[in-house]
């Protein structure tokens, strides 16, 4: 059987300063982690002590309102467990580890409110007439892309030449739910008014190891963070960021939900794509769903056949081998999706970003006579991932009622406080809340303690299942300070 | 392909090849709550950012991950 699909997402955040000139794009992030105030304390994050960039030299005497390069915590994780920093100068929330995709995508939206809350902080500090943005997408329109991560749990076990077999065809296939929409298109792809994902146009190679350039589909990073002989961490780095909640479970379930199978040998065929990288753009572009994608094997499919296909498959699968009732809201949610999608794109708009906002875009350009290259529509289309509930116009349909949402306001704020109660995230969290000030560092799989009678102490936390409430709560509960801690683990240990 | 025909019963059929102009425009409208985008297209204009159209332009981000 399968192991558990312990999941999280990393979304790296368009940031910008209007009225501010050029090169301040890596101290603007800086700020932005500097300055969000959520949490009694926060703890720095261990071995990676990431300069802010080099862009210094544009601001000289133009530099305030900005951190100390020298002083701000740059690189932190939060009393929930997620790790908030800067990365190739975008402000970065990692989502905890989280035990099912409902889970993981509230903790996902909680990155959005997080960064509202810095973003305002940061405003408050600068002069009147310069106004700081942060985006939830990833492209700036120019060819510049930033990502949006998705983790997955993964066996050692499991051969990665079947990862790199099966993996291909979902990913680019699942494009038609996971996209969240863009005007024209991006790296040399043929001209398009619109298209389904943000992403498409910058995946280059079927396989790689890199993130930054020549994107691969699959991605071949093998960091577990937890027990390298038991576990791999599977780093999809395809997908888009989304600002519907629906999208963001429908994107983690049925990944995982494919994983799982897939570690079990329950898909009957790897459904191999003659041109997986072609595909990837053409799917993005075609948005009647009908493009035909060749297979290896010979014959062609559409990505929205894939889908069904997938669907049918892992609705066996998961009648057979999974009970929790999470996949069974999946199963209804991925089945309305596509049926939607096939009879009219536009009827997935209460749910899907790439619809919501093709909608909105079709509407205003037909009212106001507009080409679809007119920058009000870019601009229209960027205000759609603003993080600012006041300006975003994603926002304004949730509002409207005309975008389905999964959570409350009080369950994400809940989440931006508590971790998931099911990881390690859980003792990760519950430390920095408690702990704070004795905890020197914190990383994915370890936490460093500094205590008046051992010194610096270590507690590793290889397994991403343990740590979690019910085990780990009473422990937690009994011990008053760090050093009582350290005692205890050592005796269980010892 | 015996599990491609099962996967394909559930569905209806659709046709039309792909077109390489695709807008969106003729994917059908679908009018489900339309009035609430309605009443939102009437408001953009005073959503959207001041000096929308230059803003955008000079959005520049650097590439990521």
């Amino acid at each position: 059987m399968a192991i558990p699909k312990v999941l999280g997402t990393e979304t790296e955040y368009g940031v910008i300063i209007r009225n501010r000139g050029h090169h301040h794009q890596a101290l603007a992030a800086a700020a932005v982690i500097d300055g969000y105030p959520g949490g009694p304390v926060r703890v720095q994050w261990s071995y990676e002590h990431e300069a802010p960039g080099s862009d210094a030299r544009g601001f000289g005497h133009e530099n305030f309102g900005m951190p100390d390069p020298d002083s701000a915590l740059i690189n932190s994780v939060l009393t929930n467990g997620a790790r908030l920093y800067v990365d190739h100068s975008h402000p970065e929330y990692s989502g905890p580890e989280c035990l099912d995709p409902r889970e993981a995508a509230l903790y996902d939206k909680v990155g959005e409110l997080v960064m509202a809350r810095a973003g305002r902080v940061v405003q408050e500090s600068l002069p009147p007439n310069q106004q700081i943005r942060l985006y939830k997408n990833n492209s700036d329109g120019k060819s510049s892309s930033y990502g949006a991560h998705e983790n997955y749990l993964l066996s050692r076990r499991t051969p990665f030449g079947k990862v790199i077999e099966y993996l291909p065809t979902f990913l680019v296939s699942r494009q038609i739910y996971t996209g969240s929409g863009k005007v024209g298109s991006e790296n040399h792809r043929p001209a398009c008014s619109y298209q389904i994902t943000q992403r498409a146009d910058f995946f280059e190679e079927v396989v790689g190891l890199e993130t930054t350039l020549r994107r691969p589909i699959v991605n071949t990073r093998d960091e577990p963070h937890g027990d390298p002989t038991r576990y791999r961490r599977l780093h999809v780095i395809i997908g888009d960021a989304n600002l519907s909640e629906i999208q963001t479970f429908l994107k983690l379930g049925t990944t995982a939900l494919f994983l799982h199978a897939m570690e079990d040998d329950a898909l009957p065929s790897a459904l191999e794509l003659a041109e997986p990288v072609k595909a990837c753009w053409q799917i993005s572009h075609d948005l009647s769903l009908s493009q035909p994608l060749a297979l290896s094997e010979g014959g062609s499919i559409t990505a929205l056949e894939l889908q069904f296909l997938y669907l049918e498959w892992l609705s066996e699968y998961a009648r057979r081998h999974l009970d929790h009732p999470v996949w069974t809201e999946l199963l209804e949610e991925w089945e309305g999706v596509l049926l939607d999608l096939e009879e009219d794109p536009l009827l997935t708009s209460d749910r899907l970003d790439w619809t919501a906002k093709l909608r909105l875009l079709q509407g205003y350009r037909a009212r106001e006579n507009l080409r679809w290259s007119h920058p009000r529509l870019a601009a229209l289309a960027l205000q759609y991932h603003d993080v600012d509930p006041s300006r975003s116009i994603y926002h304004r349909l949730v509002e409207r009622g005309a975008m389905r949402r999964m959570f409350t306001r009080s369950e994400v704020e809940r989440a931006e406080r508590l971790p998931p109660e099911s990881t390690r995230a859980w003792f990760r969290g519950t430390c920095v809340s408690r702990f704070g000030p004795s905890l020197v560092a914190a990383n994915w799989d370890s936490l460093l303690f500094e205590t008046n009678h051992d010194g610096l102490v270590r507690v590793s936390m290889m397994e991403p299942l343990q740590g979690d409430r019910v085990t780990a709560g009473p422990l937690l509960g009994r011990v008053s300070d760090p050093a009582e801690l350290i005692r205890e683990l050592g005796e269980r240990n010892g | 392909m015996a599990d491609q025909e099962q996967g394909r019963r559930r569905r209806r059929t659709k046709g039309g090849p792909p077109s390489g102009e695709e807008d969106g425009a003729g994917l059908g409208l679908a009018q489900v709550d339309s009035e609430k985008i309605d009443d939102l297209l009437e408001e953009i204009d005073s959503v959207l950012e001041e000096n929308a159209e230059e803003f955008v332009k000079n959005y520049i981000q650097k590439g990521g991950e």
